[in-house]
């Protein structure tokens, strides 16, 4: 276990080097947007982890909330109203809207059933986007539109132009993500989630109704990939149908995987991981994702609880 | 009125008849144990009790309410908690926060996102009493699964208890423990149950501490009630002696 102190230390450890980055990147061989890029899908996977590592639940099928913040953001701001927070709202709340049904149909469902039905009803999405050429751009992904500037009457946030301002402008969201779901985690229904993960027997008879957790920690968790989705969307310019599929959804739960789902911060440190290796491999070869494959299975075999379980076994003996 | 009412309960598995009508009653404050060889039925008699499974026929009134066919979270809200055989608890989590999460849940706080410091301060003072109680003070702050066998019952028995139980019912509390666990174990039940005037139904195969703890027992064979009584009657009992004790002893 980690002392309070040690933990406070980690978060502003963190929280300097994230607000940090954009200063740094360039000298390192990396670049702003890679970075923004890096928030977003930790943003993600944090948000997957909420649900895999503090409630016990294994979804393989997040890509699919993801991609409809994507594809909402997009398609409000193509179609409808040229404002980024419109787009974002709609992206959010489509996500939001299609986990609390999807959610009431699957949260009595256990271990590698919930993991399949999430994959399955994740296809659904991917197809629709996929096939549906007229409006979502089918195969080609849609384009032919972008982020705005955006305008408080006092000041103008020119997040279109300048990475660093869009870096910024993520990081706040990030920041909000994050914050909320550290704090459900410290109350008393976060604690009720760590006990299903430990024991759900035990939990239910402690009178608690499981699945009314569960489907919580589910909408709760899908939210926050939907706000992800949605700044994914900002960052691109673009929707991709590959944001939905499934082996997106693989990739959320790779890198929470690796950087170790059983602390906080881990799915940050396993996106970092993910994203840097991946920019970096895929100039020198098409085959990056098996580089990526090998390097996950040996942090299996040898790490068990993640990169970032190594270093909290270490402070603790 | 009495307790807990069990009436002519039937459960079959297949062509299996587990539990065979089978009636028990439990009066306030009382130690009921409930014993037989193995396959019994004992499992399935407490099950049916507590919800895991229900009845093909019988009934189930505790405190004068039917709850043959509640679900077990429910039967819980009216005061009936139970533990189980292999021991059920939070094993990755320290021995307060296990009894911790039980006090918030018990206090209703399971879908709070924030409490007042009131509240805070009556989980931690309840926590605290319950660490007490259990003997596990020393340990407060250790993970649960590094514990031996028996402090992990212990922390799971006062886990239960967090719901503050008018019956508590205990599945082989002291199976798979050695001598001091056994010792410890029911000398805990035993507290538990004069101290704090609880009414407990355990379920055991250690005849030593059956008849140490135990107001009333009940033999289950083969699914049926072989006999009832007091400690006393049941040790002179020849049927038992005949079907059960006999062997155990022997």
């Amino acid at each position: 276990m980690r002392t309070r102190s040690q933990k406070i230390v980690a978060a502003v450890l963190i929280w300097c080097v994230l607000l940090s980055m954009p200063l740094w990147i360039n000298q390192v061989g990396g670049y702003t947007q890679l970075g923004t890029r890096v928030l977003v899908m930790a943003l993600a996977a944090m948000a997957l982890n909420f649900l895999l590592g503090f409630t016990g639940v294994l979804s393989f099928g997040h890509a699919a909330y993801f991609g409809l913040g994507v594809y909402g953001t997009g398609l409000i701001i193509k179609y409808v109203v040229s404002s980024t927070f419109a787009g974002m709202a709609v992206g959010v709340l489509t996500a939001v809207v299609a986990a609390a049904m999807i959610g009431y149909l699957i949260v009595h469902l256990r271990g590698i059933y919930f993991a399949m039905v999430t994959i399955a009803f994740g296809q659904v999405f991917y197809f629709i986007a996929y096939r549906w050429n007229g409006v979502t751009g089918g195969d080609d992904g849609l384009s032919g539109w972008n982020r705005l500037p955006i305008d408080f009457g006092v000041g103008r946030l020119d997040i279109l132009h300048s990475p660093v301002t869009f870096y910024y402008f993520v990081l706040f969201f990030f920041a909000v993500g994050v914050g909320l779901m550290a704090m459900l985690l410290r109350s008393p229904f976060g604690r009720t989630l760590l006990a299903i993960r430990e024991n759900e027997r035990r939990t239910r008879f402690l009178g608690v109704v499981v699945e009314r957790h569960i489907w919580l920690s589910w909408v709760i968790s899908c939210t926050f990939v939907g706000l992800a989705g949605a700044l994914y969307a900002l960052l691109n310019n673009f929707a991709d149908p590959h944001d939905l599929r499934w082996d997106q959804s693989g990739e959320f739960v790779i890198m929470a995987v690796l950087g170790g789902m059983r602390s906080f911060w881990g799915p940050l440190v396993g996106a970092a991981i993910f994203v840097v290796l991946q920019d970096y491999v895929s100039t020198m070869t098409e085959n990056w994702m098996s580089f990526i494959g090998m390097f996950f299975v040996l942090v299996v075999l040898f790490f068990p609880r993640g990169v970032l379980g190594v270093f909290r076994r270490r402070i603790a003996t | 009125m009495s307790l807990l009412e069990v009436g002519n309960v039937t459960k079959r598995f297949g062509s299996l008849v587990a539990v065979d009508d089978v009636s028990m009653t439990v009066e306030p404050g009382e130690l009921r144990a409930v014993i037989g060889p193995n396959g019994a039925g004992k499992t399935t008699f407490f099950n049916l009790i507590s919800g895991f499974t229900t009845p093909d026929s019988g009934s189930i009134v505790f405190g004068g309410e039917d709850i043959t066919r509640l679900l077990p979270a429910r039967r819980v809200w009216r005061g009936m908690v139970r533990t189980f055989q292999i021991t059920e608890v939070f094993p990755e989590l320290t021995v307060y926060e296990n009894l911790q999460i039980s006090v918030e849940i018990a206090s209703g706080f399971g879908l709070r996102i924030r409490l007042k410091a009131g509240d805070v301060a009556k989980v931690r003072a309840r926590t605290a009493e319950l660490l007490d109680m259990g003997g596990l003070g020393p340990k407060a702050h250790r993970l649960v699964g590094e514990l031996s066998h028996g402090d992990q019952r212990a922390t799971e028995i006062m886990m239960a208890l967090a719901m503050r139980p008018r019956l508590l019912l205990l599945d082989e509390p002291t199976a798979g423990m050695g001598e001091q666990e056994t010792y410890d174990t029911t000398l805990l039940i035993r507290k538990l149950h004069r101290d704090q005037k609880l009414s407990i139904v355990l379920i055991e195969h250690d005849m030593r501490v059956v008849f140490h703890l135990a107001d009333r027992i009940m033999v289950l064979a083969e699914g049926k009630t072989l006999a009832e009584g007091t400690p006393k009657e049941i040790a002179a009992d020849e049927t038992v002696q005949a079907a059960y004790l006999g062997k155990a002893l022997a």
